[in-house]
């Protein structure tokens, strides 16, 4: 969602942004895990994006721009402060990358509910970064901007987040206690 | 090339982020390898499986309402002072430019509904076997000729030296309003002068030379008289008359 020079000139805050707005509301549930905390954050990212759009750079990536306030605005919350801290956790939860079990079968058993539920467990930058990717398909190069970090280490976290979350899976699953 | 290198890169290639030749390799590799194509289809399956997933919370409609209200609040206040600062004076300036546009356009039309009467009233005299009521080249016999007959007088000039000559002179109407119509001769050609009152005119206001229906024209405003003056000629003579009778004293 590159917006042209002219464009941004031309059209206003509102013409873009609501467009997102089911979607940075849908990202801002799942970070805050709570319909008002969500609501706020929403609101606060329309404030923030509001007062900061003569700021915006014509001919970037409006949508990774919104996704960005509103995951910093996030971060500076209280709920943000607490859920960004365990990280390393979830790379210890991982299965290891040479478990040998692929379990198509499974993946295709679990249900939508353990895939959320499995999600609501995960950390937050595991989660935020495979809602970015697979829910709102942003390129890799979208996801760096919005969580401003390198491109490689988008890489390199998604690849921990989907083992981190195929584990998940696999102990929910029967059986699958002991299946990791 | 060892099947770790290829899962490696399996990820980036159910996210869309290879490059063509690259992901063209790799799809080649998972048609010839059944655990590298069993470890691609888990994962996207995986990646379908949060898509749908995570496509869960939907904001509630007063809250949707909310934000969409108070952003094209804050839009319209935005737009209130782009529109104090930008949009108010070229409105007032647009409808200066159209009221102007519309008072000029009108006012055209009346000058050249009046080229178009005078023209008339021009040619039917020439056309005339008798084209002026008193004849003489005199000016003081024509002036007080229109004495009585006309509810104003006029100055005419004094015509020694110029090619011009005074044929004679007659009352008219123009819009139910008396006026003099005086005929000037210069090189066989005769020139109409009319002469109207107009209450309330400003001073000497010169329009012209123009062109009506083959005619120049020459009008002005002098004294709360108008004056036209209507010919075949060409403009500098027209010009030469006008200056001459504005001059008369």
């Amino acid at each position: 969602m590159e917006v042209p020079d002219q464009r941004v000139s031309t059209a206003t805050f509102a013409d873009l942004a609501l467009p997102l707005f089911d979607q940075l509301y849908n990202f801002a549930h799942w970070l805050t895990q709570d319909r008002h905390e969500a609501e706020d954050l929403v609101q606060e990212t329309y404030a923030k994006a509001l007062r900061g759009f003569s700021g915006f750079q014509p001919g970037t990536n409006f949508r990774a721009w919104m996704f960005r306030i509103l995951r910093n605005a996030f971060l500076t919350s209280r709920t943000g402060l607490k859920a960004m801290i365990p990280l390393e956790d979830d790379a210890h939860e991982t299965i290891a990358s040479s478990d040998p079990s692929p379990e198509t079968a499974l993946v295709e058993q679990a249900n939508r509910d353990s895939v959320r539920e499995a999600l609501n467990e995960m950390s937050v930058p595991f989660r935020e970064i495979l809602l970015l990717c697979d829910v709102e398909e942003m390129s890799y190069e979208e996801i760096a901007q919005v969580l401003a970090i390198p491109q490689g280490t988008v890489m390199s976290r998604l690849h921990r987040a989907r083992k981190a979350l195929r584990a998940r899976l696999l102990m929910k699953s029967p059986g699958g206690v002991n299946a990791v | 090339m060892p099947c770790e290198v290829w899962t490696e890169k399996l990820d980036a290639y159910v996210d869309g982020e290879l490059s063509l030749p690259e992901s063209n390799a790799l799809a080649d590799h998972l048609r010839g390898c059944v655990g590298c194509a069993a470890e691609a289809l888990e994962r996207v399956q995986l990646k379908r499986s949060v898509a749908l997933a995570g496509k869960r919370y939907e904001p509630s409609t007063d809250f949707r309402s909310s934000i969409a209200k108070s952003l094209i609040q804050k839009s319209e206040r935005g737009l209130g002072f782009f529109w104090k600062i930008l949009v108010v004076p070229a409105l007032l300036t647009l409808v200066f430019v159209v009221g102007l546009n519309f008072y000029l356009g009108r006012a055209k039309a009346e000058r050249q509904h009046v080229y178009s009467e005078l023209a008339d009233l021009h040619v039917a005299t020439l056309a005339s076997t008798t084209p002026v009521d008193v004849v003489s080249t005199d000016r003081h016999t024509v002036k007080p000729w229109f004495e009585g007959k006309i509810p104003f007088t006029f100055n005419l000039p004094e015509l020694q030296g110029t090619d011009f000559s005074l044929v004679g002179g007659r009352v008219t109407y123009l819009s139910q309003v008396s006026g003099a119509h005086l005929i000037y001769r210069i090189r066989k050609h005769e020139i109409s002068v009319f002469i109207f009152p107009v209450p309330n005119a400003s001073n000497t206001t010169i329009s012209g030379p123009v062109q009506a229906r083959s005619f120049n024209f020459e009008d002005w405003t002098h004294n709360g008289l108008r004056y036209f003056v209507v010919g075949d000629v060409g403009a500098n003579d027209m010009e030469t008359l006008g200056k001459l009778l504005r001059d008369a004293k």
